[in-house]
Protein backbone atom coordinates (compact mmCIF):
# COMPACT_ATOMS: atom_id res chain seq x y z
CA UNK A 1 0.00 0.00 0.00
CA UNK A 2 1.06 3.90 -0.47
CA UNK A 3 1.43 6.50 2.71
CA UNK A 4 -1.91 7.73 1.43
CA UNK A 5 -3.45 4.56 1.91
CA UNK A 6 -2.28 4.21 4.79
CA UNK A 7 -4.11 7.47 5.80
CA UNK A 8 -6.86 6.33 4.96
CA UNK A 9 -7.19 3.67 6.97
CA UNK A 10 -6.12 5.69 9.88
CA UNK A 11 -8.10 9.12 9.48
CA UNK A 12 -4.43 10.18 9.69
CA UNK A 13 -4.09 13.92 9.20
CA UNK A 14 -0.58 14.80 7.88
CA UNK A 15 1.80 16.98 9.38
CA UNK A 16 4.97 16.84 7.30
CA UNK A 17 5.14 15.37 4.05
CA UNK A 18 2.27 15.96 2.12
CA UNK A 19 4.12 15.98 -1.46
CA UNK A 20 5.49 12.56 -0.64
CA UNK A 21 2.51 10.56 0.36
CA UNK A 22 2.37 8.09 -2.72
CA UNK A 23 5.46 6.39 -1.52
CA UNK A 24 5.08 2.66 -1.25
CA UNK A 25 5.16 1.03 2.12
CA UNK A 26 5.54 -2.62 2.74
CA UNK A 27 5.45 -3.18 6.26
CA UNK A 28 5.17 -1.84 10.07
CA UNK A 29 6.32 -1.78 13.26
CA UNK A 30 4.34 0.07 16.57
CA UNK A 31 6.43 0.48 19.88
CA UNK A 32 6.94 3.04 22.40
CA UNK A 33 10.28 1.46 23.05
CA UNK A 34 13.12 3.19 20.30
CA UNK A 35 15.43 -0.11 21.08
CA UNK A 36 12.69 -2.07 20.11
CA UNK A 37 12.17 -0.54 16.84
CA UNK A 38 15.98 -0.54 15.89
CA UNK A 39 15.76 -4.72 16.21
CA UNK A 40 13.61 -4.35 13.39
CA UNK A 41 15.08 -3.20 10.28
CA UNK A 42 13.05 -3.78 7.33
CA UNK A 43 12.22 -1.26 4.01
CA UNK A 44 10.02 0.84 3.29
CA UNK A 45 8.36 0.62 6.73
CA UNK A 46 5.87 3.15 8.16
CA UNK A 47 6.44 3.09 12.77
CA UNK A 48 3.34 3.80 15.15
CA UNK A 49 4.25 5.31 18.20
CA UNK A 50 2.63 7.19 20.99
CA UNK A 51 6.52 8.39 21.57
CA UNK A 52 6.97 12.29 20.69
CA UNK A 53 10.84 13.33 21.17
CA UNK A 54 13.01 13.94 19.14
CA UNK A 55 14.86 10.40 19.61
CA UNK A 56 11.38 9.12 17.07
CA UNK A 57 12.94 10.86 14.22
CA UNK A 58 16.81 9.82 14.76
CA UNK A 59 15.48 5.90 15.20
CA UNK A 60 13.37 6.88 11.67
CA UNK A 61 16.32 8.23 9.97
CA UNK A 62 18.74 5.40 11.35
CA UNK A 63 15.87 2.69 9.76
CA UNK A 64 15.07 4.65 6.93
CA UNK A 65 11.59 4.25 7.91
CA UNK A 66 9.45 6.24 5.12
CA UNK A 67 6.62 7.53 7.37
CA UNK A 68 6.00 7.96 11.48
CA UNK A 69 2.43 7.47 12.80
CA UNK A 70 1.75 9.58 15.77
CA UNK A 71 -1.47 7.23 17.71
CA UNK A 72 -3.86 8.44 20.21
CA UNK A 73 -3.52 11.86 18.44
CA UNK A 74 -0.72 12.90 20.16
CA UNK A 75 1.78 15.38 18.18
CA UNK A 76 5.05 16.43 18.55
CA UNK A 77 6.53 19.80 19.34
CA UNK A 78 7.50 22.02 15.81
CA UNK A 79 11.45 21.64 16.58
CA UNK A 80 10.70 17.80 16.20
CA UNK A 81 8.03 17.62 13.25
CA UNK A 82 11.18 20.22 11.85
CA UNK A 83 13.60 17.47 12.18
CA UNK A 84 11.95 15.34 10.27
CA UNK A 85 11.12 17.79 7.23
CA UNK A 86 14.97 18.09 7.42
CA UNK A 87 15.08 13.96 7.09
CA UNK A 88 11.96 13.86 4.05
CA UNK A 89 10.26 11.64 6.60
CA UNK A 90 6.16 11.67 6.53
CA UNK A 91 4.56 12.01 9.54
CA UNK A 92 1.15 11.57 10.51
CA UNK A 93 -1.59 11.67 13.51
CA UNK A 94 -4.13 9.50 13.68
CA UNK A 95 -6.97 9.45 16.87
CA UNK A 96 -6.85 6.08 16.67
CA UNK A 97 -4.87 3.98 19.27
CA UNK A 98 -1.93 1.75 19.42
CA UNK A 99 -3.36 -1.23 19.04
CA UNK A 100 -6.32 0.13 16.95
CA UNK A 101 -4.12 1.59 14.35
CA UNK A 102 -1.96 -1.40 14.09
CA UNK A 103 -5.07 -3.76 13.40
CA UNK A 104 -6.71 -1.67 10.99
CA UNK A 105 -3.37 -1.57 8.83
CA UNK A 106 -2.58 -5.30 9.69
CA UNK A 107 -6.21 -6.35 8.45
CA UNK A 108 -5.95 -4.13 5.38
CA UNK A 109 -3.03 -5.93 4.51
CA UNK A 110 0.14 -4.28 5.87
CA UNK A 111 2.54 -7.22 7.05
CA UNK A 112 5.29 -6.87 9.67
CA UNK A 113 7.90 -8.11 7.50
CA UNK A 114 9.67 -11.63 8.01
CA UNK A 115 8.25 -12.90 11.04
CA UNK A 116 11.22 -14.32 13.50
CA UNK A 117 14.23 -12.82 11.86
CA UNK A 118 14.18 -8.96 12.45
CA UNK A 119 11.73 -9.04 15.39
CA UNK B 1 37.73 5.70 -1.72
CA UNK B 2 40.90 4.73 -2.23
CA UNK B 3 42.36 5.80 1.46
CA UNK B 4 40.58 5.33 5.21
CA UNK B 5 39.09 7.90 6.18
CA UNK B 6 38.93 8.82 9.88
CA UNK B 7 35.71 10.88 11.83
CA UNK B 8 36.05 11.58 15.33
CA UNK B 9 33.31 13.19 17.57
CA UNK B 10 32.52 14.22 20.90
CA UNK B 11 29.58 12.80 22.71
CA UNK B 12 28.01 15.09 25.17
CA UNK B 13 27.06 13.95 28.35
CA UNK B 14 23.25 14.63 29.75
CA UNK B 15 22.16 15.51 26.40
CA UNK B 16 19.41 13.57 25.47
CA UNK B 17 18.23 15.25 22.51
CA UNK B 18 21.26 15.76 20.67
CA UNK B 19 22.37 12.02 21.29
CA UNK B 20 22.61 10.64 17.71
CA UNK B 21 23.64 13.73 16.39
CA UNK B 22 27.50 11.59 15.85
CA UNK B 23 25.30 8.46 13.97
CA UNK B 24 23.19 10.74 11.34
CA UNK B 25 26.79 12.53 10.48
CA UNK B 26 28.34 9.06 10.00
CA UNK B 27 25.05 7.99 8.27
CA UNK B 28 25.65 11.36 5.48
CA UNK B 29 29.38 11.08 4.99
CA UNK B 30 28.46 7.20 4.21
CA UNK B 31 26.07 8.24 2.15
CA UNK B 32 28.34 10.99 0.00
CA UNK B 33 31.28 8.12 -0.41
CA UNK B 34 28.84 5.47 -2.14
CA UNK B 35 28.45 3.11 0.48
CA UNK B 36 26.32 0.43 -0.13
CA UNK B 37 22.75 1.28 1.66
CA UNK B 38 22.67 -2.36 3.74
CA UNK B 39 26.07 -1.24 5.25
CA UNK B 40 25.36 1.98 6.09
CA UNK B 41 22.15 0.86 7.87
CA UNK B 42 23.71 -1.54 9.65
CA UNK B 43 26.50 1.07 10.83
CA UNK B 44 24.13 3.69 11.60
CA UNK B 45 21.97 1.51 14.03
CA UNK B 46 24.56 -0.04 16.21
CA UNK B 47 26.32 3.21 16.16
CA UNK B 48 23.31 5.14 17.62
CA UNK B 49 22.71 2.40 20.27
CA UNK B 50 26.00 2.87 21.37
CA UNK B 51 25.48 6.56 21.05
CA UNK B 52 22.45 6.99 22.97
CA UNK B 53 24.21 4.08 25.90
CA UNK B 54 27.07 6.85 26.26
CA UNK B 55 24.76 9.26 27.05
CA UNK B 56 22.77 7.38 29.57
CA UNK B 57 24.95 5.41 31.09
CA UNK B 58 28.41 6.99 30.45
CA UNK B 59 28.43 10.65 30.84
CA UNK B 60 29.24 10.99 27.60
CA UNK B 61 33.07 9.73 25.71
CA UNK B 62 34.69 10.02 22.14
CA UNK B 63 33.21 8.27 19.01
CA UNK B 64 36.14 7.54 16.38
CA UNK B 65 35.25 5.65 13.09
CA UNK B 66 37.41 4.27 10.40
CA UNK B 67 35.90 3.85 6.86
CA UNK B 68 38.08 1.75 4.54
CA UNK B 69 37.32 0.39 1.27
CA UNK B 70 36.40 -2.75 2.56
CA UNK B 71 35.06 -2.27 6.51
CA UNK B 72 33.96 0.38 9.17
CA UNK B 73 35.58 0.14 12.06
CA UNK B 74 33.86 2.19 15.05
CA UNK B 75 36.01 2.60 18.70
CA UNK B 76 33.62 4.25 21.02
CA UNK B 77 35.02 5.09 24.51
CA UNK B 78 33.88 6.10 27.33
CA UNK B 79 34.71 7.60 30.84
CA UNK B 80 31.68 5.37 32.70
CA UNK B 81 31.30 2.79 35.42
CA UNK B 82 32.05 0.06 33.88
CA UNK B 83 29.83 -3.16 32.87
CA UNK B 84 30.07 -5.56 35.70
CA UNK B 85 28.76 -8.43 33.95
CA UNK B 86 29.10 -8.24 30.14
CA UNK B 87 27.18 -11.72 29.51
CA UNK B 88 23.97 -10.43 31.76
CA UNK B 89 24.17 -7.30 29.91
CA UNK B 90 24.41 -8.32 26.53
CA UNK B 91 20.81 -10.65 27.23
CA UNK B 92 18.07 -9.38 25.67
CA UNK B 93 15.79 -7.25 27.93
CA UNK B 94 18.41 -7.09 30.75
CA UNK B 95 19.02 -2.98 31.63
CA UNK B 96 20.06 -1.25 34.55
CA UNK B 97 18.82 2.36 32.90
CA UNK B 98 16.30 4.43 35.08
CA UNK B 99 12.86 4.89 34.68
CA UNK B 100 12.95 8.73 33.74
CA UNK B 101 15.08 6.91 30.46
CA UNK B 102 12.50 4.41 30.05
CA UNK B 103 9.98 7.18 29.80
CA UNK B 104 11.85 8.67 26.51
CA UNK B 105 11.98 5.05 24.65
CA UNK B 106 15.36 3.91 25.90
CA UNK B 107 16.09 0.84 28.44
CA UNK B 108 14.88 -1.79 26.81
CA UNK B 109 17.58 -3.88 27.26
CA UNK B 110 18.12 -4.15 23.56
CA UNK B 111 21.27 -1.74 23.10
CA UNK B 112 24.50 -4.10 22.94
CA UNK B 113 22.23 -6.88 21.38
CA UNK B 114 21.04 -4.62 18.67
CA UNK B 115 24.48 -3.44 18.29
CA UNK B 116 26.00 -7.20 17.93
CA UNK B 117 23.33 -7.94 15.69
CA UNK B 118 23.59 -5.36 13.14
CA UNK B 119 27.81 -5.53 13.11
CA UNK B 120 30.48 -8.73 11.93
CA UNK B 121 32.92 -8.22 14.81
CA UNK B 122 32.16 -6.66 18.16
CA UNK B 123 34.50 -6.22 21.63
CA UNK B 124 33.52 -5.13 24.72
CA UNK B 125 36.60 -3.89 26.87
CA UNK B 126 35.39 -2.51 30.17
CA UNK B 127 37.01 -1.88 33.54
CA UNK B 128 34.95 -1.09 36.50
CA UNK B 129 35.49 2.64 37.73
CA UNK B 130 37.34 3.20 34.56
CA UNK B 131 35.13 3.22 31.71
CA UNK B 132 34.12 1.15 28.47
CA UNK B 133 35.67 0.76 24.79
CA UNK B 134 33.58 -1.21 22.49
CA UNK B 135 34.97 -1.62 19.32
CA UNK B 136 32.59 -2.58 16.43
CA UNK B 137 33.13 -3.73 12.57
CA UNK B 138 31.06 -3.40 9.80
CA UNK B 139 32.52 -5.40 6.56
CA UNK B 140 31.87 -3.75 3.32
Amino acid sequence: MTVRDAMGILDATVLVGEDNLDQEVRSACGSDMMSDVLAFSKDHSILLTGLCNPQVIRTAEMLDIVCIIFVRGKRPDDAVLDMARDRDLVVLSTQHRMFSSCGLLYKAGLGAGAFGGAL
Amino acid sequence: MAEAIRLTYEISPDDFTRAGEASSDVKKKLRSLGVSPDAIRKVAIAMYEGEINMVIHAEGGIITVDISPDKIVMILADKGPGIPDIEQAMQAGWSTAPNEIRSLGFGAGMGLPNMKKYTDEMTIDTVIGKGTTITMVVKI
